[in-house]
C-alpha cells in the first residue's frame, strides 16, 4: 500500500514536472514565433478586442462591487480603532497591491481564458490548425502568439480599470453613504500611496498574470484532444490551472518584489 | 475589411480607456497628486528629529496645503536634519518669524509640516530658513517620560537633562512608577 | 512522387507495413481502401504533417521526411490540400477564407485579390456566397469553398481527402468535373483518397488499393474492376466477407454471449480453445 502510494506520488511529481516543462517549451515556441506574428498584428488587435474589451463589463461590475464591499468592511474594522480617516488609504493599497491584479486575473481566466481555450480547441478539433499548417501558415504565429500578446496587453489595462472602479465604489460607500469626509478620504490616500512601489508594482504583477493566464489558455486549447469532451476538459483545466498558478505567482512576486 | 476596422477602433478605445484609468490612478490617488503644479520657492528648516516625515509630505498653514517636503538630509556639522520645503509661489506672504513643526495627522496618519504664522512685517524670501522649529513628537519618548515622571514634563528639555546627567536622581525619580 | 518502404506504427497498431507508391506527374491518382486503413494518415505523411517510422517519400526530388520546417512550409505553398471536413476558418467569411493563403504569403493589391478569389469561387459555383460566414454553409458548400481555397495559388499538387463524402449528385458531378478540368488544363498532379469506386472510376487515371497496411492491387480503374483477386472483388463488388474482415477482431461469439457453459467468462486462449472444441464436437455427438 505504502509502496503504491509512493509510486503514485512519484508519478504525480513527474506528471507535474512534465506539465510545467511542456508549458515552458510552448512558451519558447511562442516567443520564437513572435517576430513572425508581428506580421499578423491585425490578428493581435482583434484578440485585444475579444479578450480585453469584451471583458470590460464583467471587470467593471466586479471592480465596483469589490470596492463597495471593501469600503463597508474596512470602515467597520477601522472604526474599531477610530481610524476611519485611513479608509481611502487602506482600500487603495489593498486594491493596487493585491486585489486588483489577482481578482482581475481570476476573472480574466474565467472570461477570456476559457473562450481562448475553447476557440483554439475547436480549431484543433475541426482541423483548422492543420489547415493552416497545410497553407504554410504557422498556427503558433497566427493563432497562439497573438492571443498570448493580447493577454499581456489587456490584463494590466483591465486591472487598472478594475482598480479605478474599486476606488470609486469605496468612495461611494465611504463618503456618499457612511458620511466620511471627502477631503480626508483623498488626502490620506494621496499622502500614503506611492506610484512606483504600489501602482506600478501592481501593474507588473498583472502583466505577469496576463502572460501566465494567456499561456495556459492557449496551451490547453492547442493541445486539447480533438473531441467535444476534450475541449470541455481543456476549458476546465484552463480555469483550474491558471487560478492556482496566478495565486502561487502572486505569493512569490509579493514576497520578492514588494 | 469594415469588420476588421471596427475591431481596430474598438481595441483602440479599450487601450485608451485602460491607459486613462492608469493615468488617473497614478496621478490622482498617489503622492504624485501632491506635487505642486505652479512655480514654487524654497524654504529651509532644521529639526533635531524628523520622526516619520517622508519626502513629498505636505506642508500646511492652518491645515491647508501650501507645498511639500522636497528633501531631507543630515547636516554633517551640526548633526541635525535639514529639510527643504517647496512652497507654492501663491503663498509668498509668510512672516519670517513663523515657526515650523512636525505634526501627525490623526493617530494613524502620516506626518506633515505645519507652519504657525508669526507677526513680523517682513516676509520669507526664497532660500530663507525658519528660526523656530519644533521636532516631531515621538510617542515612545512621551510614554517613557510619562512612566518615569508620573506626569507629562512641564519642561521637557530640563527633565531630559536631569535624567541623563545625574545618575543619583534616577532611583528616587523612578519610585512613583512602582507605587 | 515516390513512396518507398513506408512503415508507420500508431500505438500498438501497424498502419503501414512497407507501402510503395508511384504517383505520376500530371495524372489523377486515387488511393482507395476500407475505412480505417490509414488513407488520411498516408496524406499526412505525404505533406509532412506526420513523420513515418521508416521509409522515404520524395516529392519533386525532395525527401519530405527529412525536410526542415522552413523547407516544408515552402513546399506546402505549392500544395493544395482539401480536408475531409473542409476545415474552413470559422472566424472569417467565405471570401476571406479563400483569400487567406493569398493574404498570408503575398502582398497583393486588394483588387487583384478580389479578382482571383472571385474567379476561383466562380469555378466552384459559389461566387454569390462570398459574403456568408463559414457556419452558414452546408457541408457540400463548405467542401466547394475549401476546394476554391486549395486551388487559389494554382498548386502543382492537390491532395483530396475524401472529396465525395456528403455531396449531393449535382455537387458531386461539379467536383468531379473540377478535378478533371484542373488536371487537364493546368497539368496539376492530383491524389485523391476515397472509397466510392463509381466516382473514382470517372476521374482517376490510376488506382491503388490499400488494405492491411499494404498495397494489394493497383492499375487503371477499368483493369481493377475486372481484376479477379479476392481483394478487389470484395472491395469493388461490395461483398461483406472476404480478405478484409467485416468483424473487428474479437473473441469467440458464443463465449462472449456466455453460451460456453464450462467457462462462462473464459478470457484465456486455452479456455476459448476448449469452448471452440466443445462447440465443434457438439453436432457430432
Amino acid at each position: 500500500m505504502s509502496a503504491q502510494l509512493r509510486r503514485g506520488i512519484v508519478a504525480g511529481i513527474a506528471d507535474g514536472l512534465a506539465r510545467i516543462g511542456a508549458h515552458g517549451l510552448f512558451l519558447l515556441q511562442i516567443l520564437a514565433a513572435l517576430p513572425a506574428s508581428l506580421r499578423h498584428y491585425r490578428e493581435t488587435v482583434r484578440q485585444i478586442w475579444f479578450t480585453g474589451a469584451m471583458s470590460l463589463v464583467i471587470i467593471m461590475t466586479c471592480g465596483l462591487f469589490v470596492g463597495m464591499v471593501l469600503g463597508l468592511q474596512l470602515y467597520y474594522v477601522l472604526s474599531i480603532f477610530g481610524g476611519t480617516a485611513a479608509l481611502g488609504t487602506v482600500v487603495s493599497l489593498s486594491l493596487y497591491r493585491e486585489l486588483g491584479p489577482v481578482v482581475t486575473a481570476l476573472l480574466f481566466a474565467g472570461r477570456a481564458g476559457t473562450s481562448i481555450t475553447a476557440e483554439i480547441g475547436l480549431m484543433r478539433a475541426t482541423d483548422q490548425l492543420a489547415a493552416m499548417e497545410m497553407m504554410a501558415v504557422d498556427p503558433i504565429a497566427y493563432v497562439a502568439a497573438p492571443r498570448f500578446l493580447a493577454g499581456i496587453v489587456a490584463m494590466p489595462l483591465l486591472a487598472c480599470v478594475f482598480n479605478a472602479l474599486g476606488i470609486f465604489g469605496a468612495h461611494l460607500v465611504g463618503v456618499s453613504w457612511l458620511g466620511l469626509d471627502n477631503g480626508t478620504f483623498w488626502s490620506n490616500m494621496t499622502s500614503s500611496v506611492d506610484v512606483w512601489t504600489d501602482v506600478i508594482n501592481g501593474v507588473w504583477k498583472s502583466v505577469a498574470f496576463g502572460a501566465v493566464v494567456a499561456l495556459i489558455a492557449v496551451f490547453q486549447g492547442y493541445t486539447t484532444a480533438p473531441t467535444s469532451e476534450g475541449v470541455a476538459y481543456a476549458t476546465t483545466r484552463t480555469v483550474v490551472f491558471s487560478s492556482i498558478v496566478v495565486l502561487a505567482i502572486d505569493f512569490v512576486m509579493t514576497a520578492f518584489l514588494m | 475589411m469594415a469588420q476588421r476596422r471596427s475591431y481596430q477602433i474598438g481595441s483602440g478605445l479599450f487601450i485608451l480607456l485602460g491607459f486613462a484609468a492608469l493615468a488617473y490612478l497614478a496621478t490622482q490617488t498617489t503622492s504624485i497628486a501632491n506635487f505642486s503644479q505652479g512655480p514654487s520657492y524654497t524654504l529651509n528648516a532644521r529639526f533635531t528629529n524628523v520622526g516619520q516625515l517622508k519626502l513629498r509630505a505636505p506642508v500646511k498653514i492652518a491645515g491647508v496645503r501650501i507645498g511639500s517636503v522636497e528633501s531631507i538630509e543630515v547636516d554633517p556639522e551640526r548633526l541635525d536634519a535639514k529639510v527643504r520645503l517647496s512652497v507654492d509661489k501663491r503663498y509668498h506672504e509668510i512672516p519670517d518669524d513663523s515657526s515650523a513643526a512636525i505634526f501627525t495627522s490623526g493617530l494613524l496618519g502620516d506626518q506633515y509640516i505645519g507652519i504657525q504664522a508669526g507677526g513680523s512685517p517682513d516676509m520669507f524670501k526664497d532660500g530663507d530658513e525658519f528660526v523656530l522649529t519644533q521636532s516631531s513628537m515621538q510617542l515612545e519618548d512621551l510614554i517613557g517620560k510619562f512612566l518615569v515622571n508620573g506626569a507629562p514634563p512641564a519642561k521637557p528639555a530640563d527633565a531630559a537633562k536631569t535624567d541623563g546627567g545625574d545618575t543619583g536622581s534616577e532611583h528616587p525619580a523612578a519610585t512613583p512608577k512602582k507605587s | 512522387m515516390q513512396v518507398r518502404g513506408l512503415r508507420t506504427v500508431l500505438g500498438r497498431k501497424t498502419i503501414f507495413d512497407g507501402v510503395d507508391l508511384d504517383i505520376p506527374r500530371g495524372k489523377v491518382t486515387a488511393v482507395m481502401g476500407p475505412s480505417g486503413c490509414g488513407k488520411t494518415t498516408l496524406l499526412r505523411h505525404l505533406t509532412g504533417q506526420r513523420r513515418p517510422d521508416a521509409g522515404s517519400i520524395r516529392i519533386d526530388g525532395m525527401d519530405v521526411t527529412g525536410l526542415s520546417r522552413q523547407a516544408l512550409f515552402e513546399l506546402r505553398e505549392r500544395i493544395g490540400y482539401l480536408f475531409q471536413n473542409s476545415a474552413l476558418l470559422t472566424d472569417y467569411d467565405v471570401f476571406e477564407n479563400v483569400a487567406f493563403p493569398l493574404r498570408q504569403h503575398l502582398r497583393l493589391p486588394e483588387e487583384i485579390i478580389r479578382n482571383i478569389v472571385l474567379t476561383k469561387l466562380e469555378a466552384v459555383g459559389l461566387r454569390g456566397a462570398a459574403g456568408l460566414m463559414a457556419s452558414e454553409l452546408s457541408g457540400g458548400m463548405m467542401r466547394r469553398v475549401a476546394l476554391a481555397r486549395a486551388i487559389i495559388r494554382d498548386p502543382m499538387l492537390i491532395l483530396y481527402d475524401e472529396p465525395f463524402v456528403g455531396l449531393d449528385p449535382i455537387a458531386l458531378n461539379q467536383v468531379l468535373r473540377l478535378i478533371r478540368t484542373l488536371n487537364d488544363t493546368l497539368g496539376v498532379t492530383s491524389i485523391l483518397v476515397a472509397h466510392e469506386f463509381s466516382a473514382v472510376a470517372r476521374v482517376a487515371d490510376l488506382v491503388y488499393l490499400l488494405a492491411g497496411g499494404k498495397i494489394v492491387a493497383h492499375g487503371p480503374p477499368q483493369a481493377l474492376r475486372d481484376d479477379p483477386s479476392p481483394w478487389t472483388r470484395q472491395f469493388f463488388g461490395g461483398e461483406a466477407d472476404g480478405p478484409v474482415p467485416f468483424q473487428y477482431p474479437a473473441r469467440d461469439y458464443a463465449a462472449d454471449l456466455g453460451f460456453a457453459a464450462d467457462h462462462p467468462s473464459a478470457p484465456s486462449a486455452a479456455a476459448r480453445q476448449a469452448a471452440a472444441t466443445t462447440r465443434a464436437a457438439e453436432p457430432r455427438a
